[in-house]
């Protein structure tokens, strides 16, 4: 029942951080394609995780909205709020023009200064309604809308107010294009370059293949060291549980001895336990996913996005199962090879 | 019974190194057992018969002497041999029963079978043999929901159920009630009068040894007296 739960928890442990990898990329992606751009202006010093430093606005009406095929330009300012929350600053009837309008589940635009809006996971992680204050960027706000998930950002207030308020006015570090076709997407890209050549220019098609857990740095290995540890973790804590098992069953080894079981059968036995166990724990492990898939998804959708990864599923209950033999080996060996006499006068 | 010897021991020596100390537990016993023969070896702790239980058993060497059994040469055998040796050639009915108790009586039963790799279609009369032994309306439950009486019996049933050539019984009255051992040993000669098995029982109680065709005594590791 230990060893089960043991490898249940290795596997919910593995499974929960390759999901929170992908669902927090996928959830990157679904904002980035509910912008409705067609091109991604960023500073140089960017990643397709980070935005980079902010560079000035007049970019804009100087050079993007001039070039041909393009229909709508607009930036916006992104800033942290902390660990793992940002706030976006929009000019709002501009954005709307090219992603098309917020889905308000509640409230609707900034009308005041002190105004926010939030999408649903950041109003569900902070318990926020239309009405309510917070505390952001050392003064307090007013929520005035909650809007559908999956548009942009969880946090946005007026573009103005929000370069003001952190010493960047006149200042993006993004500008999001519209064309007038798709089409031309790759003509532009080369046209903005020539003007604008310390600049990341992305297509957003090309922005959404770079969300993928191999494209953020040190993600892999960081997933590496984890499912690392959790073998390790679950290799001891297989191994400590098989070896009580096995001296817990001194005994009953000592009698199926006695009945002429072979070394080769009493670790057969063990073995086909063992496997059993993992596989149940496997499939623990699984369902155990989805427990804190809910709760991550109940209490912090704000700031943690975790997805079920099917494909994972194997992987992780391969790493169990072999972990728990490579465990159940040594005190298996140990049980097969224990004289049959010492083992039925055991107490 | 058959005047042929099932069991023939010569000058069997057992030293136990204990520490630097050399334990002699077998000192040259001489034995022969017939086949079909109920015999009963009595003793204070001590006397060997223990040691001689696990050696005729074949689940620790000797140390020198003969063991002839069914035709077998204990004293050549390797371990493996000895292991084979086991699962058809002798059965073991031991002081606390020994069963396996996450299994059935009927699973603890069937093990034995599937470890010698027999099947129960082998022996359809085994059936009578649980009803003989009274427990085959007690084959669905585990263990722990049995008495000690009916544990031991169960624990009999799988010691016979690969018919060997010899049952050896080490004290199998010793946990249970003047009731339940009277009816284990009434069984056990049952056992050997109806299916003519061959016995060899271990006791240090004079009133179970007397079920025996044959008391045979030990000291000190040695056969010191025998009676039929």
């Amino acid at each position: 029942m230990l060893s089960t739960l043991a490898i249940g928890v290795q596997v919910c442990m593995i499974l929960t951080l390759e999901g929170l990898s992908h669902g927090m990329l996928e959830d990157q992606a679904q904002r980035s394609r509910g912008i409705g751009a067609d091109i991604v202006i960023r500073a140089s010093t960017a990643t397709f995780l980070s935005l980079g430093e902010a560079f000035t606005d007049k970019y804009l009406p100087l050079f993007v909205r001039k070039q041909r095929h393009v229909v709508l330009a607009t930036g916006a300012l992104v800033r942290p709020t902390g660990p793992l929350t940002t706030v976006t600053g929009l000019d709002l009837p501009e954005f709307e023009r090219m992603s098309g309008s917020f889905r308000f589940l509640a409230g609707g635009i900034y009308r005041k200064p002190d105004d926010v809006i939030v999408d649903e996971y950041y109003a569900r992680q902070y318990h926020l309604r239309v009405g309510d204050t917070m505390q952001m960027l050392n003064r307090r706000w007013r929520v005035s809308g909650i809007f559908e998930q999956g548009k942009i950002a969880r946090l946005i207030v007026p573009l103005g107010l929000l370069q003001d308020l952190t010493s960047n006015t006149g200042k993006i570090n993004v500008i999001y294009v519209k064309l007038d076709n798709p089409a031309h997407t790759q003509e532009v890209i080369e046209s903005l370059r020539a003007g604008m050549e310390n600049f990341k220019i992305y297509s957003m098609e090309e922005l959404q293949s770079l969300y993928t857990v191999k494209n953020v740095p040190m993600l892999p290995e960081f997933t590496g060291v984890v499912i690392g540890l959790g073998v390790v973790v679950g290799f001891l804590v297989v191994f400590l549980s098989m070896y009580t098992a096995v001296l817990e069953r001194t005994r009953e080894i000592g009698v199926l001895k006695a009945l002429g079981a072979s070394p080769g059968f009493v670790l057969n036995v063990l073995v086909r336990e063992t496997t059993l166990l993992a596989v149940l724990g496997s499939a623990l492990g699984i369902l155990l996913t989805y427990g804190t898939r809910w709760l991550i998804m109940t209490f912090w959708p704000g700031s943690l996005i975790q997805a079920i990864v099917p494909e994972w599923w194997p992987i992780a209950a391969g790493i169990a199962i072999a972990g728990a033999l490579l465990g159940a080996a040594w005190p298996g060996l140990k049980a097969a090879r224990q004289d049959a006499i010492e083992a039925l006068s055991y107490e | 019974m058959s005047d042929a010897p099932i069991l023939s021991v010569r000058d069997l020596r057992k030293v136990y190194r204990v520490g630097d100390v050399d334990v002699h537990a077998l000192r040259g016993v001489d034995l022969d057992i017939a086949r079909g023969e109920f015999v009963s070896i009595i003793g204070p702790s001590g006397s060997g018969k223990s040691t001689l239980f696990h050696i005729l058993g074949g689940l620790t060497p000797p140390t020198s002497g003969s063991v002839t059994m069914d035709g077998h040469d204990l004293l050549a055998m390797s371990d493996r041999q000895r292991t084979d040796l086991r699962k058809r050639t002798v059965g073991f009915v031991f002081q606390k029963y020994n069963l396996l108790p996450t299994l059935t009586a009927l699973d603890n039963i069937r093990i034995a079978q599937y470890i010698a790799r027999r099947t129960a279609t082998e022996d359809p009369h085994f059936g009578d043999v649980l009803k003989l032994l009274g427990i085959d309306k007690r084959l669905h439950h585990k263990p722990r929901a049995l008495s000690g009486g009916e544990q031991q019996r169960v624990a009999i049933a799988r010691a016979i159920v690969n018919r060997p050539a010899i049952l050896l019984a080490d004290e199998p009255t010793g946990n249970l009630d003047t009731e339940n051992s009277s009816a284990v040993l009434n069984l056990l000669r049952d056992l050997n009068e109806r299916l003519g098995q061959t016995i060899l029982m271990i006791t240090h109680n004079p009133e179970a040894a007397s079920y025996g065709h044959r008391i045979v005594s030990m000291r000190d590791g040695r056969v010191v007296h025998a009676a039929a």
